[in-house]
């Protein structure tokens, strides 16, 4: 209809490029999966698996999965923020553990890109492991647009 | 070594000086973007490295329980396919906190790819 704004450009898929990179990747090793996402936020999540843990005693999850989740969870948010996808580098990324995961519980990360800078992209998340009111690790991250050479 | 270490093929050994070193063979179980290494896989070598440590630190103290309160991890270069080491600090081992600092590299231990700072809760059972 004349004088509707247009929808907004989908120039970025984050279902679509978790899915491409699939694969042979340490995304793939964790068992990564889109699960939802927004103009400037994305949510990210796997299963439980039994190689993910980093207790056996307690059957714990190590923090690296969270980790990576976590990383390519708020590459997406960034992506999406800025409607276009460039490469990016992690400066750094932390993580506080407000409370361990439970035993046989698959991980979600949401996260959202609140800053973008011509160079700096800064971000901020969350974990759950099935209740989002209940989350088990806040994050905070701070990445830079690396250009065509890397 | 706990399962994610396992699956992601750590091994554990010493250099010269008798300081615990961690190998991370590459594979495409931790490839990342193409050519590159994920910073994920290098976080959980680097808290592997931490516990490792740690436990060590604590010797013969074998009844206590360590919990990640807080991890946060520096990346400083991209990781090329090849293995990655680590090794790990107890900067601080108090009663109930302690304080770990773990670096990764590749070719050469001056030029780190990341560090990780892990401030660890101690629950003595």
């Amino acid at each position: 209809m004349s004088g509707d704004a247009a929808p907004p450009p989908q120039s970025f898929d984050p279902a679509a490029f978790i899915e491409r990179l699939g694969g042979r990747t340490h995304n793939a090793f964790i068992g990564m999966r889109h699960v939802a996402h927004g103009a400037d936020w994305a949510e990210l999540a796997f299963d439980h698996d039994p190689k993910l843990v980093g207790d056996p005693a307690s059957g714990i999850l190590a923090s690296g999965p969270i980790i990576s989740l976590m990383d390519m969870t708020s590459g997406l948010s960034i992506w999406l923020a800025s409607a276009r996808y460039e490469p990016i580098v992690t400066i750094d990324l932390r993580l506080d553990y407000l409370r361990p995961a439970r035993p046989g519980r698959g991980v979600h990360a949401r996260a959202q890109c609140y800053r973008l800078t011509r160079s700096v992209a800064f971000v901020r998340g969350q974990a759950h492991d099935g209740e989002p009111e209940r989350p088990i690790a806040h994050a905070a991250g701070t990445f830079m647009f690396s250009g065509p050479a890397g | 070594m706990p399962p994610y270490g396992e699956a992601l093929g750590i091994e554990a050994g010493r250099d010269a000086d008798g300081r615990l070193v961690l190998t991370l063979p590459f594979g495409e179980h931790v490839r990342g973007r193409p050519g590159f290494l994920h910073g994920g896989a290098i976080a959980g070598l680097l808290e592997i490295a931490a516990f490792a440590t740690l436990r060590e630190a604590l010797g013969e103290e074998r009844d206590v329980a360590i919990k990640p309160i807080t991890v946060t991890a520096d990346f400083m270069r991209g990781g090329h396919e090849r293995p990655t080491f680590a090794a790990a600090t107890v900067t601080r081992l108090g009663r109930r906190i302690a304080n770990v600092e773990g670096f990764a590299w590749q070719e050469d231990e001056a030029r780190p790819i990341a560090a990780a700072r892990l401030n660890m809760l101690l629950e003595r059972r």
